[in-house]
């Protein structure tokens, strides 16, 4: 990867608005008094020690996670147990697991066109064809009529993008994306990250390859015991960071 | 050799070879499988002793068998006149071949009816069993089966099951127009069905309620036993006299409620709907439809009904039957809101903590009581019911267990793309689990099958029970024993044998997951 940043324009609009946001798992308190405001367009990492939190935040933001106290708000849509508001965040919210979760009953084609079609009422033909293009992008359009249990792991998380981005969301989630993967197809998973941000796709991606954050985040947030510690630009986050949880962190991430 | 060269280069490429023919020969496989040392040998030497006993003994009875003989006396003169001292009667199966099948009251001259019947079943299963191999149009032919199998088999006027459709696919049509009615026509119409809804909940409580407390007192005669039951009964008498009012306001409210959202109201109406369309529309639409253009068959009253026929009449419906039910039952036992789950967990535990017997005797004793005096509840459908919400129950736990080994991610991954419960019911959790469930679903229809038999003891003649009864005590075939139950095990282990195979080629067809 080159070391060279990505540099995008980050508008004014305000695509995600997290205030005073607190979630407990029955009395363990996960996350704690979250502010955050999301730019359109911005690539921000959440970075972090194991049990911090990170997933469940984002998790909370497309409604995975039900938060009890304090406002999310996504594309000007408040997110409250009203179902319809739900399903309309989820339809604009694109999101990768770890664990890719691809449907292994369904083919590749199949995975990426289930949603359009019965979500967005799309024509089949229609779903077929942005999934192609889709697929094209990820590098994997031959694979198309297979099943998910018959690719590599790198290919079934790219298979994962596309498939969210089928459904044509306006912002991407990523849960530690590339963890379950050797290093070889950890490239291919980012490079096909880096060219969506490079299109202006805002994204939060959760996720410890420092490379990755240097070269496309405009923001790293840095979370410690449900808490966002700090949080910087890649630069200076990296070379100087505040808080000494967070210098504890690179220390032992960067050390070897 | 002194010192070991520790760099290498390949210089050429091992070209692919052929894997090495597997040493295959008959003298080898035994070797390798039956006398792979002493106590294999022995076993081996064990095993064929006791079948050849087993052939020695069983043979000549097959092979001397009579065929044709019109009573077990007849039978054995014959084989005594040809010097056997062995032989089956076979004859009986000959001589009783129809009642067999269809039991001892069904009207000779119909015979056709069920055994077409029964062809066209195969043809309307093939649809939905072999999916990928028979165009998806013909699944109309499935649909339409039941209404035609009915008539068939049960004879009445055509126009009877003809309302019947009429009447679901009206229903059908209500849904889909109240699912898209705007919500001011809604609310209306939810304040219409939920007063009705209300009404009609407080009016069933409040005849319920009557009926206990009539049944409380006819039992309370016999000893300590009957008291209690007794004073159970008036307790729940006197629980729904005081609920049915508040029940049927909070029923109604509910509904009216819903109107926004609209799911239960739509439900509801159309529930509501084919109510009132069997209940009141029924007879005499049909009798008009009827007295206008007369198409009928012979009618043939349940009682009339037994044989395999009757098993093969049972087993179809209740699987066909349980298997959507235990659908319905295993997700709402995963379900979020609490009296739905209640109500489906103590459905499952209390139905599989009873016998099946049971079931059935209280089908043909005790639901008699609890109906109003002058319903005549049909005997097979009440043992219907019974059989099953019995196999429901146990289907629901093995579709729980498809459910429960979906990984979470399956569910995330459906609802992060937007999918609403329905959708990511149908489309992404319901193929995978019940893929995995096959094995134990068929388990479950298999055993009900053979369940089925189980009704000879409520005094209906299926196979066993014709066995049991016309047969084995007519003066002609007395005590006649082996012949008829190797019959009847073999035409259960035909169906049950189809059933385990095809549900074996149906999970490789659907293996896609190249573990
Ligand atoms: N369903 C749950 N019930 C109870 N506690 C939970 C649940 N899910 C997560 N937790 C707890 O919440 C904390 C935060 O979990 P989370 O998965 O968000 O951490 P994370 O920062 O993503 O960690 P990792 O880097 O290991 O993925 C952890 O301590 C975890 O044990
Ligand atoms: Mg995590």
């Amino acid at each position: 990867m080159a070391e060279q940043a990505i540099q995008m324009q980050v508008s004014d609009e305000i695509a995600i608005t997290i205030s005073k946001m607190n979630k407990w798992y029955g009395a363990f308190h996960v996350l704690r008094d979250i502010d955050l405001t999301v730019n359109r367009g911005e690539r921000i990492v959440i970075c972090g020690p194991s049990g911090s939190g990170k997933s469940t935040l984002i998790r909370c933001i497309n409604a995975l996670e039900e938060h009890q106290q304090g406002s999310i708000e996504v594309d000007g849509t408040l997110l409250s147990s009203d179902l319809k508001n739900i399903d309309k965040i989820r339809s604009e919210v694109g999101m990768c697991f770890q664990h890719f979760n691809l449907f292994p009953h369904l083919t590749i084609l199949e995975n990426c066109t289930l949603a359009p079609i019965w979500v967005r009422k799309t024509p089949k033909k229609e779903a077929e064809e942005t999934a192609m293009h889709f697929l094209e992008k990820v590098k994997i359009p031959e694979q198309a009529d297979k099943y998910p249990g018959q690719l590599s792991g790198g290919q079934q998380q790219r298979v994962a993008i596309a498939r969210s981005l089928c459904m044509r969301p306006r912002i991407m989630l990523f849960d530690e994306p590339t963890s379950a993967l050797d290093p070889e197809m950890i490239a291919e998973v980012l490079d096909t990250m880096i060219e969506l941000a490079e299109e202006g796709m805002t994204m939060l991606c959760v996720t410890h390859e420092m490379g990755f954050a240097r070269k496309v985040a405009n923001r790293v947030i840095f979370m410690d015991a449900g808490q966002i510690v700090e949080q910087n630009e890649p630069e200076s986050f990296f070379s100087n960071p505040q808080s000494p949880r967070t210098q504890l962190f690179l220390s032992q991430i960067l050390g070897h | 050799m002194s010192d070991t060269e520790l760099a290498f280069v390949r210089s050429e490429e091992i070209p692919p070879a052929p894997p090495p023919a597997s040493e295959a020969g008959a003298v080898k496989w035994m070797r390798e499988n039956l006398f792979a040392g002493w106590f294999n040998t022995l076993l081996t030497i064990l095993a064929i002793y006791i079948i050849g006993r087993f052939v020695v003994f069983a043979f000549p009875w097959f092979w001397n068998g009579v065929w044709d003989a019109g009573s077990i006396k007849e039978c054995r003169d014959i084989l005594s006149a040809a010097g056997k001292t062995t032989g089956a009667c076979f004859a009986v199966l000959v001589d009783r071949w129809d009642h067999l099948l269809f039991g001892f009251k069904y009207p000779a001259e119909g015979y056709w009816r069920p055994t077409l019947a029964f062809i066209m079943l195969i043809f309307a299963a093939a649809p939905a069993l072999f999916a990928q191999y028979v165009p998806r149009k013909f699944l109309i032919f499935t649909g339409l089966y039941p209404f035609i199998a009915f008539w068939l088999v049960w004879g009445g006027s055509l126009w009877v099951p003809l309302c019947i459709l009429a009447a679901i696919l009206a229903t059908a049509y209500i849904f889909r127009v109240v699912e898209n009615l705007d919500v001011g026509a809604r609310g209306v119409l939810a304040g219409i069905v939920g007063a009705a809804a209300g009404l009609g909940l407080a009016f069933l409580l409040f005849q319920g309620a009557t009926e206990l407390w009539f049944i409380s007192n006819s039992v309370g005669a016999g000893g300590a036993l009957g008291t209690l039951a007794s004073l159970l009964f008036k307790a729940a008498s006197i629980f729904m006299f005081v609920f049915f009012i508040p029940m049927g306001i909070f029923v109604g409210y509910a509904i009216y409620n819903d109107a926004e959202d609209g799911g239960l109201v739509t439900v509801v109406t159309a529930l509501f709907a084919i109510y009132v369309m069997l209940a009141y529309l029924l007879s005499p639409v049909s009798g008009a439809l009827n007295a206008i253009i007369p198409i009928e068959l012979q009618a043939v009253p349940s009682r009339d009904m037994g044989g395999y026929m009757l098993c093969l009449i049972l087993g179809t419906v209740c699987v066909s039957l349980s298997i959507p039910l235990g659908i319905v039952l295993a997700l709402g036992r995963q379900s979020n809101m609490p009296l739905i789950k209640g109500v489906c967990v103590v459905f499952i535990e209390f139905v599989r903590g009873v016998p099946l017997i049971t079931l059935l005797f209280v089908a043909n004793v005790m639901l008699a009581y609890f109906m109003p005096p002058q319903s005549n509840f049909d005997l097979i459908l009440r043992v219907i019911i019974m059989i099953t919400m019995f196999s429901a129950a146990y289907i629901a736990e093995v579709i729980r267990g498809g459910l429960a080994a979906l990984p979470k991610g399956q569910y995330e991954a459906a609802d992060s793309l937007g999918l609403n419960y329905t959708q990511s019911i149908r489309l992404i959790i319901l193929p995978q689990a019940l893929k995995i469930s096959i094995p134990g679903i068929v388990n479950v229809a298999v055993g009900l099958f053979k369940d089925t038999t189980l009704v000879s003891v409520i005094s209906m003649f299926d196979i066993v029970g014709m066995i049991r009864g016309p047969i084995q005590q007519s003066t002609d075939w007395i005590s006649i024993y082996w012949e008829v139950y190797l019959f009847a095990a073999m035409v259960f282990f035909v169906v049950c044998y189809s059933i385990s195979q095809y549900s074996q080629w149906l999970e490789r067809q659907l293996a896609t997951d190249h573990k």
